[in-house]
């Protein structure tokens, strides 16, 4: 019992990354009907540009300019993080998406490939292919709770992508921009016919998504610090997955096909050899999409009218 | 001065005309209608004017200010409202947002009012709210606001359309086959829906129709399209009795 709440615990935390990134997945193929393959490398960027902003606010504090504590180091980190990546979501889309908008969606597919092609490389050719590391910014402490070890990083981990998630659902739920997204998601052609601007609900839609890779590649640089220019590329597809399994465009769905990819993954690990777990645990996923084609949330479409 | 005039109005899709030397003038408070058989070109003339598409060729003019060019959101909001011959609702949104999503523009709280329900959300809210209400009562759907579109008879759901439309103040309403689809009892009440709002709000209409019954009996002016090209314009009866009409459109055995 205690070995499987140890495992729990580890799958809560793996699922926060997985939906964090799911949720972009999600948004931009609800709201736009596009696969932003590129996302993965968004939260690549993100954790990069986390490493940027958290090493020069920890020299900052440590030169004396700054007399920051660690924890706000921390919180600075991922809101200044989130805006940055933010801004280069809403590149991409501006690049390589919106002129394609009414493209063929294999073409738009393509793109998005290829940007996360030019991300990694560009990171590469910027920073050279040593892996760097994220600046320890919480000093870990571990909890003995009737003998499951739960360190610190973890529940900050879980509550942040909570919170976020939260703050999202409010998001769309709350201002004009969120409900213009959703009818967006049902009916895309028309919204602008009630004059919403809606290049400017795409970029937004991005910026969204891509804030919230960013927060789970600085959340990841916290709990696993070495960082590399691949290291979106699994993250990607495995979000993709989450994204689809939760159904087109449900932020729930996404929420809780992260999680649930997080659970598989750790509850296989803890039965099989680890060697397996991809394949046993995606097998799974399979034959629940077997059964649900259309994922927890989605309903069946067929094609999204246009004018 | 018109409230809309378009002249030389011309369009290609592709190799073929889809419009050709289009000319229209529409007076406020004006009720007007274009005719034509299918494929005609009349729902492209009012993707043409609304921005969908942007014209080859020939100016628009809405309100003294030329619109060509201009994105869709952009000539909504200069006072260009529109409905669509199918059904374009958000499915799973209530009717009441479907009218808010209609003041988009209106609406200026941002964030931090969404969040935290600063007192400037509450009274835009309020207001919205009392609007949008005022307006679905008008067109007879109150009691619907707080469902979910799909859920609705379609005559109602065609009512939606139109009240979202009218949220977005237009000076001028571009009404796409308002009843189609519709029963004659629907029928009848769409037309006396369209009678009021044009007698209550004081707006000018531009409506394609397909049944004679409603171009007869709403519109001062009609205009017949045939392959892209208006053949004719004039009054009702006018338009019933010209020889070219009557070949084109309503074929010869309709006149008696």
């Amino acid at each position: 019992m205690v070995f499987f709440f140890q495992n729990l615990v580890n799958a809560l935390q793996w699922g926060s990354f997985y939906a964090l990134i799911a949720l972009g997945y999600s948004m931009v193929y609800g709201i736009l009907m596009l696969f932003n393959f590129a996302h993965g490398d968004i939260f690549m960027v993100g954790a990069y540009i986390g490493f940027g902003v958290a090493t020069g606010l920890v020299a900052l504090a440590s030169m004396g300019a700054l007399a920051l504590p660690t924890w706000l180091i921390l919180v600075l980190t991922i809101i200044i993080t989130m805006f940055l990546t933010s801004l280069v979501g809403m590149m991409v889309e501006r690049v390589a998406y919106r002129p394609l908008r009414e493209a063929p969606r294999a073409s738009a597919a393509i793109t998005g490939l290829m940007v996360g092609i030019i991300l990694e490389t560009g990171n590469l050719a910027l920073l050279g292919a040593r892996r760097v590391r994220f600046p320890t910014l919480i000093e870990s402490t571990t909890y003995d709770i009737g003998g499951v070890f739960v360190t610190n990083k973890k529940i900050m981990i879980v509550v942040v992508s909570l919170l976020l998630m939260l703050a999202l659902d409010q998001f769309v739920r709350r201002t004009k921009w969120g409900m213009a997204m959703r009818a967006m998601a049902f009916d895309y052609a028309i919204v602008p016919l009630m004059g919403v601007p809606i290049n400017t609900i795409a970029a937004l839609t991005f910026a969204v998504g891509s804030g919230l890779a960013a927060a789970a590649g600085i959340l990841f640089g916290v709990a696993y610090p070495v960082l590399d220019p691949y290291m979106g590329i699994v993250f990607g597809w495995k979000a993709f997955v989450a994204a689809i399994l939760g159904g087109r465009g449900s932020i729930l769905g996404a929420t809780l096909a992260g999680f649930l990819l997080g659970f598989i993954e750790i509850f296989v690990a803890m039965i099989f050899p680890s060697t397996l777990r991809d394949l046993i645990a995606y097998s799974i996923i399979l034959l629940i999409l077997t059964f649900r084609p259309h994922g927890f949330f989605g309903e069946p479409y067929s094609a999204r009218l246009r004018l | 001065m018109a409230l809309l005039r378009v002249e030389k109005m011309g369009h290609d899709f592709g190799g073929l005309r889809a419009v050709n030397n289009y000319n229209l003038e529409v007076e406020s408070t004006q009720v007007r209608g274009l005719i034509g058989p299918n494929g005609a070109g009349k729902t492209t003339v009012f993707d043409l004017i609304s921005g969908i598409y942007s014209p080859t060729e020939g100016s628009i003019v809405l309100d003294g200010k030329s619109i060509v060019g201009l994105q869709p959101h952009q000539i909504a909001a200069m006072g260009l409202g529109r409905t669509f011959q199918n059904l374009r609702l958000w499915r799973h949104m209530t009717v009441l947002e479907h009218v808010k999503m209609a003041r988009y523009s209106k609406i200026s709280y941002g964030l931090i009012g969404a969040f935290f329900g600063t007192p400037r959300r509450k009274r835009e809210e309020e207001e919205i709210e009392e609007k949008a209400r005022g307006l679905l009562d008008l067109m007879g759907i109150g009691r619907f606001a707080d469902q979910v579109v799909v859920n609705l008879p379609y005559g109602a759901q065609r009512r939606v359309e139109l009240a979202r439309a009218l949220a977005t103040e237009p000076k001028i309403l571009f009404l796409d086959e308002p009843t189609a689809g519709m029963n004659p009892e629907e029928l009848v009440q769409m037309m006396e829906i369209i009678r009021l709002i044009h007698k209550e709000l004081g707006l000018s209409i531009f409506l394609i129709e397909h049944r004679m019954k409603m171009v007869m009996e709403l519109c001062e002016i009609v205009q017949a399209l045939v392959f892209g090209e208006v053949i004719a314009e004039g009054t009702p009866e006018e338009i019933q009795n010209d020889s070219k009409v009557i070949d084109a459109y309503l074929g010869r055995e309709a006149v008696h």
